[in-house]
């Protein structure tokens, strides 16, 4: 499969570069771009990217695996992000991450990302989302739910299934 | 009874109140923008003439504005350390990072009105001479950032922004950069080393003190979102006005997100130290009180890098009498105001005004172990006291959540963070340490107990709880 970026992309993430006086800030923003489109970021992604901005392949690389919300392989279609932090833990959201992977059958002792073998889902601890009087709180896709409660987890399971 | 006082807040939770131009237009927006440009050079007793810019420069000196994004920072203070002489251009970044725990304030301000934001920006950067100006927004906001560019590009249509402001001649552009969650991020010059499209690596001051070599090396301002939103009300009131919200030295208002054991968790918005941390739990207008039958055993008042406080801790105060002599009162905990000075004399800071309810069902230790946990996993590894450092520190609370406790737990733990503190180029060192020190120290019956019961149980022939995860519920049942 040959790697391309729609030109509209591209025309979007050349107005974005002239936000900056240095090509270079524009990175974050192209990856963020870049996963949105493709589902993750390839090494052609990052070459890509590199040559756009005129950077060595490496100094992309090293973006992809400091920042925790870029990603090297496809994930679900649903992507569930369970805040792991003291106020959402406070109110169960352990309890919520292990109901998640129980119904999904994904193994709930595990510490990174774990996606379900039809690619429907993945479910994800990750730290403070910035909500914890809502607690608890996940992030699904790009929607927020708050104070989730065990049948709300379902629900969110429900609509994911319908993806 | 204590009160809210919502000046930023006022309109949030308003029905019919939305993010739209329009909308903030009606409620008077953009006032406080016209009334700054428009307004007239100063002269001073000295014959001096500040600029209209310098005016405003002045009048938040003046405010007593302290930074809300988790130093406390005199905001006038810091603006007059920006470095006008080096013919750099000055860049002014909004700090939207929001990623200390506990803390959702602006969260609330970013997406139900970004234009009040917007606004204190375009004033603080008028003040200053910028013309280029960054939101950092953290990652896991898409719909905070799509509600920035919108009302961004709204402004531009108003002439709030862009090419020749209102008709001075003054240029300004602001655009929003994303983070992709990593906490660090918020640390001010690790924002800038991202947004410089690098890892978020933090640089060690001296010799890069934002102000002088920031973002691209030139002089830079980073200020939180609630601090630039006050610039906009200081214009409004007048700084002297201004002053008078709040206490001395502690001006203002500020608004504390409230989570963990309390009926009523959520942001609310006081004037600075005249609400006590007993008012914010327990009254009826704020926390509303704990659960029925709890009794309250810890607080961290400022963010989870905050030193805990125990439930009956007393604390020395410096208080000016009625003979304006300073003299030492006792305050017991409950009673200390919340503001920047009377926390940080009981020992502890009001950071990011997060303030986290424990009540007495919960595991001191568990509570440490979730904490480090998130310090382990956001030290950026630069340094190698806190890359190591924090991560020996989950591990030792891992084990004394999992069964494989040790008496000497407490003590090597204390261990651990003394050597963190103060040994780092970045103050995530600290953030890292102060929970774990203040835990040990103020419930060390607490973590010995646990670690003694955990190796008499080994020696009855007890198995550690492996897990392979470190997590554990904090669910006391
Ligand atoms: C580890 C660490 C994390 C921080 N996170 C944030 C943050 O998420 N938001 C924020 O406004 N300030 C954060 N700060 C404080 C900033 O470095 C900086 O002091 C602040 O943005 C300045 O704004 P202010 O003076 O308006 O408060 C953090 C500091 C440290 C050391
Ligand atoms: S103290 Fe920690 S977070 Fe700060 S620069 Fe050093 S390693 Fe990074
Ligand atoms: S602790 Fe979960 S949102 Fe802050």
């Amino acid at each position: 499969m040959s790697f391309s970026v729609p030109s509209s992309l591209e025309a979007e993430l050349d107005e974005l570069t002239t936000h900056y006086p240095v090509k270079r800030s524009a990175s974050l923003m192209f990856l963020h771009a870049l996963q949105e489109h493709f589902g993750y970021i390839s090494k052609e992604a990052m070459e890509w990217t590199a040559s756009k901005l005129e950077l060595q392949p490496i100094n992309v690389f090293e973006l992809v695996t400091f920042y925790p919300m870029f990603r090297q392989e496809p994930l679900g279609k649903t992507h569930i992000k369970v805040c792991r932090t003291l106020s959402c833990a406070l109110q169960g959201s352990a309890e919520l991450r292990e109901q998640f992977c129980k119904r999904l059958g994904l193994d709930s002792q595990a510490h990174t990302a774990q996606t379900t073998p039809d690619g429907k889902f993945t479910v994800e601890f990750v730290e403070c989302l910035a909500s914890c009087g809502t607690a608890p709180v996940v992030l699904v896709n790009e929607s927020l739910y708050q104070m989730v409660s065990p049948a709300a987890a379902d629900e969110i399971l429900r609509k994911g299934n319908l993806k | 009874m204590a009160e809210q006082f919502k000046l930023i807040t006022k309109h949030l939770d308003e029905p019919g109140f939305s993010p739209d131009i329009e909308c903030y237009l009606q409620h008077g927006g953009y006032a406080a923008l016209r009334k700054a440009v428009a307004s007239p050079s100063r002269e001073l007793a000295d014959g001096k003439k500040l600029s209209p810019q310098e005016v405003l420069r002045e009048d938040v000196k003046a405010s007593g504005l302290r930074g809300r994004g988790g130093a406390g920072f005199s905001a006038g203070l810091k603006w007059s350390f920006v470095d006008r002489r080096s013919g750099k251009p000055i860049y002014l970044i909004c700090n939207a990072d929001e990623s200390e725990p506990g803390t959702f304030k602006d969260r609330q301000i970013l997406h139900r009105d970004p234009h009040q934001l917007i606004e204190g920006m375009i004033l603080s950067c008028w003040a200053n001479d910028v013309k280029l100006a960054y939101i950092y927004i953290r990652g896991e906001m898409p719909e905070g950032a799509r509600l920035l560019n919108v009302a961004l590009k709204e402004a531009r249509s108003k002439g709030f922004l862009g090419k020749n402001i209102l008709g001075t001649g003054y240029d300004l552009e602001i655009h929003v950069h994303r983070g992709a969650g990593a906490y660090i991020c918020g640390e001010e010059t690790g924002l800038i080393e991202s947004l410089e499209g690098k890892r978020a690596y933090p640089r060690i001051k001296p010799p890069y003190f934002p102000a002088i070599l920031g973002l691209y090396m030139c002089p830079t301002i980073v200020n939180n979102v609630e601090t630039l939103c006050h610039v906009t009300h200081i214009v409004n009131m007048g700084a002297a006005e201004y002053a008078k919200l709040g206490t001395p030295n502690n001006t203002g208002t500020r608004i504390v997100s409230l989570s963990g054991d309390i009926n009523r968790p959520g942001y609310y918005e006081i004037e600075v130290g005249k609400v006590t941390l007993g008012q914010l739990i327990h009254d009826s207008n704020f926390g509303g009180g704990l659960k029925p039958g709890r009794s309250l055993k810890a607080i961290i008042p400022g963010g989870s890098s905050s030193k805990v406080l125990k439930a009956g801790e007393v604390f020395k105060l410096n208080r000016k009498g009625p003979d304006g002599q300073m003299s030492k009162i006792d305050v017991p905990m409950l009673d200390l105001p919340y503001d920047f000075d009377s926390l940080q004399q009981a020992g502890t800071m009001s950071g990011s005004s997060a303030v986290i309810v424990l009540d007495d069902s919960r595991s001191m230790v568990k509570t440490l172990g979730n904490l480090s946990e998130f310090y382990a996993h956001e030290s950026c590894g630069q340094c190698t006291p806190c890359r190591e450092g924090a991560l020996w520190l989950a591990k030792a609370t891992h084990r004394l959540t999992h069964g494989e406790g040790r008496k000497e737990d407490t003590a090597y733990l204390a261990h651990i963070a003394q050597n963190i503190q103060g040994r780092t180029i970045c103050a995530f060192g600290e953030a890292a340490a102060w929970p774990v020190l203040s835990f040990v120290k103020k419930f060390k019956d607490e973590f010995d107990a646990q670690g003694a019961a955990d190796e008499a149980a080994r020696a009855k022939g007890a198995q550690p709880t492996h897990r392979p995860s470190p997590v554990g519920t904090l669910n006391p049942h």
